[in-house]
C-alpha cells in the first residue's frame, strides 16, 4: 500500500446528484396532495384521545340503567339517545372506544411479532423453516378467516383475550407471507451479498440488512390490518362471542339495537355502528397514507 | 389442462388434511369438559364418566383422531342438541340458502365492480375514478352487519319497499318443490312466478348487503391491475400498431388485468363466507351461518364444528375452481402445469 | 436532401408535467428522415431520444404533451391529426419495435393472433386469409416452422425469437417508416447481430425508412446512414455515419465517441481529452515466471436439480418417472489467476460465468471441484460460514448493479466501513472516519458525499462507493461482475480507468466478468471464454481476441458492431 492519501489521477467527475428529499418534506407533500390523509391523521388522534380519556369525560355512567328514560331518541340530554334499559348511548359509545381500540392494537402487535418473525425467518433461511411456516399459513388460509375466528373463540372460550388471539391467528398468514416475500427477494439482493462479503454472519445480515428494509412495508401492513382487526372483533361480538353484556362495545351494542331497527328505534344500533365505521375508515385511510409515505415508487 | 387440474387437485390434499386436523383440535380444546356438556347440568359424575367413554373421550388423542376421521368419512358430524337432528342433515338442509345468498351477492358485486374498476383505470383522474376510490375505501370500512341494518331501516321501516327481514320466503308462500334448493331456480322450474318474486324480494336486501361488502376489494384490485396492465409494454406495442382502443382495452388489457383479480377472488370468498354469517343473523336467513350462531348461543358444539368444517371444505373447493379459472385465462399456468 | 423528407420533425418541444412543474424532455429539435434512409438517434439515458419517437407516433403517456413544433409525415401533420387518423397510421404507415421484446408481446395471446389483430385492424387481411398472412409474416422474419410458432405464446419463445415476432408484427402491414427503440438492448451480442441484420435487410428490401434509437454509438454507425446525437433533450450533432465516427464536431459527440471502447485503443484513450492520463502501464502479465498462482480452480462443477414436474402424481400412480439429469450450470472448468493479473471471464447470458464468480467469492457452494486460494482449498469451506474465515477479507467483489448493491438505509460511509467494522482492525470514530475519507479519495468520491444515502447519489457515485467497499480491506482478489453494465458509456470510461489504476496501486488481482469483448480487451491480461458451463478458449487477451481459435469466439467477435472504416 503506497501513498493512499494522494488523490487518484483518474478525474473525479462531479456527477450531478439527485436533490435530496427528506421523509418530512415527502410527508408534507403527501398531505398537501391528498388532504384526506391529513384528515385521517386528525381522526386517528381523536380516536386515541377517546380511548385514553373516554371513561373520564363520559357524561353518564355507561352501565347505569334508568327505566324511566328508556328508548328515547337523540336529544340535548342524551345526544345519541338511550337504549332499552335507559342507558346513555353516547357515553357507552365513547367508553367502548378503549376496548375496541385495545383489541385491535394488541392483536395487530401480536401478529406483527409472530407473523413478521416467522415470515422473515422463512424467507431468509428457506429450507425446513420456510416449509413449516408455509404449511401453517396455508392451513389457516384454508379456512374462511372469520369462520376460523368463530371456531377458535368457541373452542378457547368466550373472552376478550381469546378474541385478540383469534384475530391475531387469522392475520398470521398475511403477515408471514408479506414478510417472507420481502425477506426472500432481499436475500439475493446485491447489498445483502455485499454485506456477506464484508464478513457479516447470517443473523447479523438478518438484523442489519433485511429487517430494517422491510419495516416500512410491515408498518403499512399494520395500519391496513388495524381496521380489519376492529371489524373482526366487532363481528365476533355481534354474534355473541367474546365481549359479554353489559360491557359497552360497538359490535355488541349494534347487536342489541338490531331488534329495535324494525320498530324504528334506529339510534340504538346506529351510533355504535357509525363509531365503528368511522374508526375503520380512519385506519384504512391511514394505511393508504402510510403506504404513500414509504412507497419508493411514489417517492421521486 | 387436465394435467394442470390433476396437479392442482393434489395440492388440495394437504389443505384438506390441515383443515381436518385443525377442526379436530378445536373440538379437543373446548373449554371445560365436553362430556359434562353432553351430559347436561344435572348429571352425576358417574353419568359423565359413562358419556365420556361412550364418546371415546377417555382414549388417547391419536385413537380419538382415527375415530373422528372414520366418522367424518361416513358423513357423521354428530348430533345437534338443539335440533335433535344429525348435524349433516341440518347442514344439508340449510346449505342451499347460504349458497343462494352468497352467489347472488357475488354476482351483483362483480357486475358493478368490474366495469367500475375498468372505467376508473381507463379514465384515470375522472369523476368515475374518484367514485371508484370512494367505493373502495368506504366499502371496506362498512361493517357488514351495520350496512344490513341500515338497509332494513331505510327500505323496510321508512320506505316499506322490502318485506320484513325474516327469512327466505314470506309465510304466505309455500316453498316450491325442492330440486336445487335454490329458491329462485326451483320456483322457475315450478313455473311459479309469484313465488319467484317473493323469494327475490326477500333475497334482495341481504344480497345487496353482501355485494356492498365485497364491492370494495374487487373494484380496488380491478382498477389497480388494469392501471398496471395499461402501462405495460405490450399495451404500448398494441397502441403503436394502431389497434382500436376497444381491442386494446378489451382483448389486450382486460384479460391480462383479470389474472390478479381472479386471484383476489379467493380472498373475497373468504370474506364473503365470513360476512355471510353476520348477514344471515341480521336477516334471520335460515342458512348454515345462522345455524352456527344459534348453536353458539346454546353452547351446542357439534354443529359449530360441522359448520367450520363445511365452510373450510367449501372454501378449499372454491379456491380450486379459482385456480382452474386462472389456468383457463393464463396459458403459462396451463401449459407448464 | 433535395426531395421532401418522409418524416420532418421541426422545432419539436415535448413537456412533461411533474411534481416540480413542467419539464422539457425534448427541446426544439429538428430531425428529417428521407425515403429509404436509415437514421440513428443516439444519446445516453435521459437524452430524450425515446420521447421523440413516442411523440412521433403520439403514444406519450398522460403527463407528456407536444408543447411546440410540428411533425409531418408524408405531408400529414401528426401533431394536429385526430386520434382516428393516428390509429390508422400506426402500424400501417409507421411501426415501432421496442426493447425487451418479451414484455412487448401480450403474454396470454398466441403470437399468431397478435399479428392477425394488426392485419385485421388495418384491413390487410380478411378473417379468412388472416392466419395465412400471419404465418407468411412469421416466415419473412426467418422463423423456422412458422405454422407451429403461430400457436406459440411469448413465454415459449427465446428473447431473440420474440424480437423476430415483434418485427413481424411491425412489418406485417408494409409500413413506410420503422422506429426501432433500443431493439437489441438486453439481447446477447450474437442475437443482437442477427436481429439487426434482419431489420436492415427487410427494410432495405422494401425501401422503407428506419429510425434506430440507441445508446450504442458503435451500433448506430455500423447500421445507419446518418446519425443524430442528442444530449439533454437537444440535438447536438447530425452527420453521416462515417463522418461522425472519424470527425465528430460537437464536444459532446467527441466525448461520447471517445468513451466508446473500440479496437486498437488503450484504456486511457476512453477519457475525455485534456484530462491528465495515468501513466501508461505495461500490459504484459505481471506474473513472475514460476511463481505460484493466487487462485487455481480445478474441475469446478455446479449442478442444480431439475424441477420434478408432476412427480407426485406419477408416484401415486406407481409409475416412477426416470430421474432427469441435474442441470449443470458450470460443467467442470479449470483455470488460474496469477498475482497482479486481470483475468477476463467472458460469455453470453446463461454461460455460467456468474455462477462461477459466485462460487469463487464463496457465496455459493460448488457441487464438486477445488478452488485453491493461496495454497488452501477454500472451495471446501462452506459458504454459509465463510464470513468468519480469515480468507473472507482477501476475496471481495464489485457488483453489477451499483444501486442494488447498496443498502438503502446505510449512508455511503456506513456502507464503505461495513467490512472494516466486521473484519478490520481500525477502531474509534475518528480513525474510522479518517480511513473512510482516505478510501473515498482513493476512488474519487467527493468526501462531502459520504453522509448521503444511496438514493441521493448518482449511478457513477454509487459505483465508486461499491468499489471503495470492495477495496476497504485491501483484498488480494477482487471479482468485478459486469461492474459497468448499468452505467452510461461516459461513466463507464471513468470507472474502468479507476479500476485499472487501483489495481496497479494496491497490487490486487481481478477477475473481470463481462459480456462486452471491447471492454475485456482493454482491461484484461488473459481471457477465458465460456459457453454452456464449459471453457471454449483460454489465452492472453491478444491471442484470444486477436486470433481466436474457437469457432464460438470468432462468432462473438464478428457479432460486435463495427463502424464503417
Amino acid at each position: 500500500m503506497n501513498d493512499m492519501s494522494k488523490p487518484p489521477a483518474t478525474p473525479a467527475l462531479r456527477f450531478e446528484a439527485p436533490p435530496s428529499t427528506s421523509l418530512w418534506s415527502h410527508a408534507r407533500h403527501i398531505v398537501s396532495e391528498n388532504p384526506v390523509t391529513g384528515f385521517a391523521f386528525g381522526l386517528f388522534a381523536l380516536i386515541v384521545l377517546a380511548a385514553l380519556f373516554g371513561p373520564l369525560v363520559a357524561p353518564y355512567d355507561p352501565l347505569a340503567s334508568n327505566t324511566n328514560s328508556a328508548l328515547q331518541g337523540p336529544s340535548a340530554a342524551h345526544w345519541f339517545g338511550t337504549d332499552q334499559l335507559g342507558r346513555d348511548i353516547f357515553s357507552r359509545v365513547l367508553v367502548a372506544t378503549r376496548l375496541d381500540f385495545a383489541i385491535a392494537v394488541f392483536s395487530v402487535a401480536l401478529v406483527f411479532l409472530l407473523g413478521g418473525l416467522a415470515g422473515v425467518m422463512a424467507g431468509f433461511f428457506g429450507g425446513w423453516v420456510d416449509k413449516l411456516v408455509g404449511r401453517v399459513a396455508d392451513t389457516i388460509m384454508a379456512f374462511p378467516l372469520f369462520v376460523l375466528a368463530m371456531g377458535i373463540v368457541a373452542a378457547l372460550g368466550n373472552s376478550v383475550t381469546n378474541i385478540v388471539i383469534a384475530t391475531a391467528i387469522i392475520n398470521f398468514p398475511l403477515y408471514a407471507r408479506v414478510a417472507r416475500a420481502e425477506a426472500n427477494v432481499r436475500r439475493e439482493a446485491g447489498f445483502v451479498q455485499a454485506a456477506r462479503l464484508s464478513g457479516n454472519s447470517d443473523w447479523r445480515l438478518l438484523l442489519t440488512q433485511i429487517v430494517p428494509n422491510i419495516m416500512p412495508i410491515m408498518a403499512v401492513q399494520m395500519s391496513l390490518t388495524m381496521g380489519y382487526a376492529i371489524l373482526n372483533a366487532a363481528g365476533l361480538s355481534f354474534i355473541g362471542l367474546g365481549v359479554r353484556p353489559p360491557t359497552p362495545e360497538w359490535g355488541i351494542m349494534v347487536a342489541e339495537g338490531a331488534s329495535f331497527i324494525v320498530s324504528g328505534e334506529w339510534w340504538i344500533a346506529f351510533f355504535p355502528g357509525l363509531a365503528l365505521m368511522i374508526a375503520v375508515f380512519c385506519f384504512n385511510l391511514l394505511g393508504d397514507g402510510v403506504r404513500d409515505l414509504v412507497d419508493p415508487q411514489r417517492r421521486n | 389442462m387436465l394435467r394442470m387440474i390433476g396437479a392442482r387437485l393434489m395440492t388440495t390434499v394437504p389443505s384438506v388434511i390441515g383443515v381436518i386436523i385443525v377442526t379436530f383440535l378445536l373440538t379437543r380444546v373446548l373449554p371445560g369438559d365436553t362430556a359434562a356438556y353432553f351430559a347436561g347440568p344435572a348429571a352425576t359424575p358417574q353419568a359423565i364418566a359413562e358419556i365420556r367413554s361412550k364418546l371415546g373421550l377417555d382414549q388417547p388423542l391419536p385413537v380419538q383422531f382415527v375415530s373422528y376421521v372414520t366418522a367424518l368419512v361416513k358423513g357423521d358430524l354428530g348430533q345437534s342438541l338443539t335440533t335433535g337432528q344429525p348435524v349433516t342433515a341440518d347442514l344439508a338442509q340449510r346449505l342451499p340458502a347460504s349458497a343462494e345468498l352468497t352467489l347472488v351477492g357475488l354476482l351483483l358485486s362483480m357486475a358493478i365492480a368490474l366495469p367500475l374498476g375498468v372505467l376508473a383505470a381507463v379514465r384515470q383522474g375522472s369523476w368515475i375514478d374518484h367514485l371508484c376510490r370512494v367505493v373502495a375505501t368506504a366499502g371496506v370500512s362498512l361493517p357488514v352487519f351495520f350496512t344490513g341494518l341500515l338497509l332494513v331501516y331505510v327500505f323496510y321501516f321508512i320506505l316499506g319497499w322490502s318485506p320484513a327481514p325474516l327469512g327466505r320466503l314470506d309465510v304466505f308462500f309455500s316453498e316450491p318443490p325442492r330440486v336445487t334448493g335454490l329458491l329462485l331456480i326451483d320456483s322457475l322450474i315450478a313455473r311459479d312466478l309469484e313465488t319467484f318474486r317473493a323469494a327475490a324480494a326477500q333475497l334482495i336486501l341481504p344480497a345487496v348487503t353482501l355485494a356492498i361488502f365485497s364491492l370494495a376489494p374487487i373494484t380496488r384490485m380491478t382498477r389497480a391491475s388494469m392501471l398496471a396492465v395499461l402501462g405495460a409494454d405490450f399495451v404500448r406495442t398494441a397502441r403503436a400498431s394502431g389497434l382500436s382502443s376497444g381491442k386494446v382495452i378489451g382483448t389486450y388489457a382486460f384479460r391480462n388485468a383479470m389474472l390478479p383479480v381472479v386471484t383476489t377472488l379467493g380472498m373475497v370468498f373468504s370474506f364473503l363466507l365470513g360476512a355471510n354469517v353476520l348477514v344471515e343473523k341480521v336477516f334471520a336467513w335460515p342458512g348454515i351461518g345462522s345455524y352456527a350462531v344459534e348453536a353458539l348461543i346454546a353452547s351446542d358444539y357439534a354443529p359449530i364444528q360441522g359448520f367450520v368444517l363445511t365452510m373450510a371444505v367449501m372454501y378449499v373447493v372454491l379456491n380450486l375452481l379459482i385456480d382452474i379459472l386462472y389456468g383457463v385465462i393464463d396459458p403459462r399456468v396451463r401449459l407448464e402445469g | 436532401m433535395t426531395a421532401l423528407p418522409l418524416l420532418d420533425i421541426s422545432n419539436l418541444t415535448v413537456e412533461f408535467a411533474t411534481r416540480r412543474g413542467k419539464v422539457q424532455a425534448v427541446k426544439s429539435i429538428d430531425i428529417q428522415v428521407g425515403k429509404g434512409e436509415t437514421v440513428a438517434i443516439v444519446g445516453e439515458s435521459g437524452s430524450g431520444k425515446s420521447v421523440t419517437s413516442y411523440a412521433v407516433v403520439r403514444i406519450l403517456d398522460r403527463a407528456g404533451k407536444v408543447a411546440e413544433g410540428s411533425i409531418s409525415f408524408s405531408g400529414v401533420d401528426l401533431v394536429a391529426a385526430d386520434e382516428a387518423q393516428m390509429r390508422d397510421l400506426r402500424g400501417r404507415e409507421i411501426s415501432m419495435i421496442f426493447q425487451n421484446p418479451r414484455a412487448a408481446l401480450n403474454p396470454i395471446r398466441k403470437v399468431g393472433r397478435q399479428i392477425e389483430d394488426v392485419l385485421l385492424q388495418h384491413v390487410q387481411a380478411t378473417s379468412a386469409t388472416a392466419k395465412e398472412k400471419a404465418i407468411e409474416a412469421l416466415e419473412k422474419v426467418r422463423i423456422a416452422r412458422p405454422e407451429e410458432r403461430y400457436d406459440a405464446y411469448p413465454f415459449e419463445l427465446s428473447g431473440g425469437m420474440c424480437q423476430r415476432v415483434v418485427i413481424a408484427l411491425a412489418l406485417a402491414c408494409q409500413p413506410q417508416l420503422l422506429i426501432a427503440d433500443e431493439p437489441t438492448t438486453g439481447l446477447d451480442v450474437t442475437t443482437q447481430k442477427a436481429v439487426m441484420d434482419l431489420i436492415v435487410e427487410l427494410t432495405r428490401e422494401r425501401g422503407m425508412s428506419t429510425i434506430l434509437i440507441t445508446h450504442d454509438l458503435g451500433l448506430a454507425a455500423a447500421y445507419c446512414d446518418r446519425v443524430v446525437v442528442m444530449e439533454k433533450g437537444k440535438v447536438v450533432e447530425t452527420a453521416e455515419a462515417a463522418a461522425i465516427f472519424h470527425a465528430p464536431q460537437h464536444p459532446y459527440t467527441r466525448k461520447l465517441m471517445q468513451a466508446t471502447p473500440r479496437l486498437g485503443m488503450a484504456l486511457a484513450d476512453l477519457l475525455p481529452e485534456g484530462t491528465p492520463k495515468p501513466p501508461a502501464q505495461a500490459r504484459a502479465p505481471a506474473t513472475l515466471a514460476g511463481a505460484a498462482p493466487l487462485m487455481q480452480v480445478e474441475n469446478l462443477v455446479k449442478e442444480y436439480p431439475r424441477p420434478a414436474g408432476g412427480a407426485l402424481l406419477a408416484k401415486l400412480r406407481g409409475k416412477a418417472e426416470p430421474e432427469k439429469p441435474a442441470f449443470r450450470a458450470v460443467d467442470g472448468i479449470s483455470f488460474s489467476v496469477a498475482r497482479g493479473e486481470t483475468l477476463g471471464l467472458v460469455g453470453e447470458s446463461g454461460c455460467g460465468k456468474s455462477t462461477t464468480s459466485m462460487m469463487i467469492t464463496r457465496l455459493l457452494d460448488p457441487t464438486s471441484g477445488r478452488i485453491v486460494f493461496d495454497g488452501q482449498d477454500i472451495g471446501a469451506m462452506p459458504a454459509r460460514t465463510f464470513a468468519a474465515s480469515p480468507f473472507r477479507r482477501r476475496i471481495q467483489m464489485v457488483f453489477q448493479d451499483p444501486t442494488d448493491s447498496l443498502n438503502p438505509r446505510f449512508t455511503a460511509q456506513r456502507a464503505i466501513l461495513d467490512p472494516i467494522l466486521r473484519m478490520g482492525t481500525v477502531e474509534g470514530r475518528a480513525a474510522l472516519r479518517e480511513r473512510c475519507e482516505e478510501l473515498a479519495r482513493l476512488v474519487g468520491l467527493p468526501v462531502e458525499l459520504l453522509d448521503r444515502f444511496p438514493h441521493q447519489l448518482s449511478g457513477g457515485q454509487k459505483a465508486r462507493v461499491g468499489i471503495a467497499r470492495a477495496i476497504a480491506l485491501e483484498p488480494d482478489l477482487v471479482i468485478l461482475d459486469e461492474p459497468t453494465a448499468a452505467l452510461d458509456v461516459s461513466v463507464q470510461a471513468v470507472v474502468l480507468n479507476l479500476l485499472d489504476e487501483l489495481k496497479q496501486r494496491l497490487g490486487m488481482s481481478y477477475i473481470f466478468v463481462s459480456h462486452d469483448l471491447n471492454v475485456v480487451r482493454l482491461l484484461c491480461d488473459r481471457v477465458v471464454v465460456m459457453r454452456s458451463g464449459r471453457i471454449v478458449e483460454e489465452g492472453t487477451a491478444e491471442e484470444v481476441l486477436g486470433a481466436p481459435k474457437a469457432e464460438y469466439t470468432k462468432e462473438l467477435l464478428t457479432a460486435i458492431p463495427h463502424p464503417p472504416a
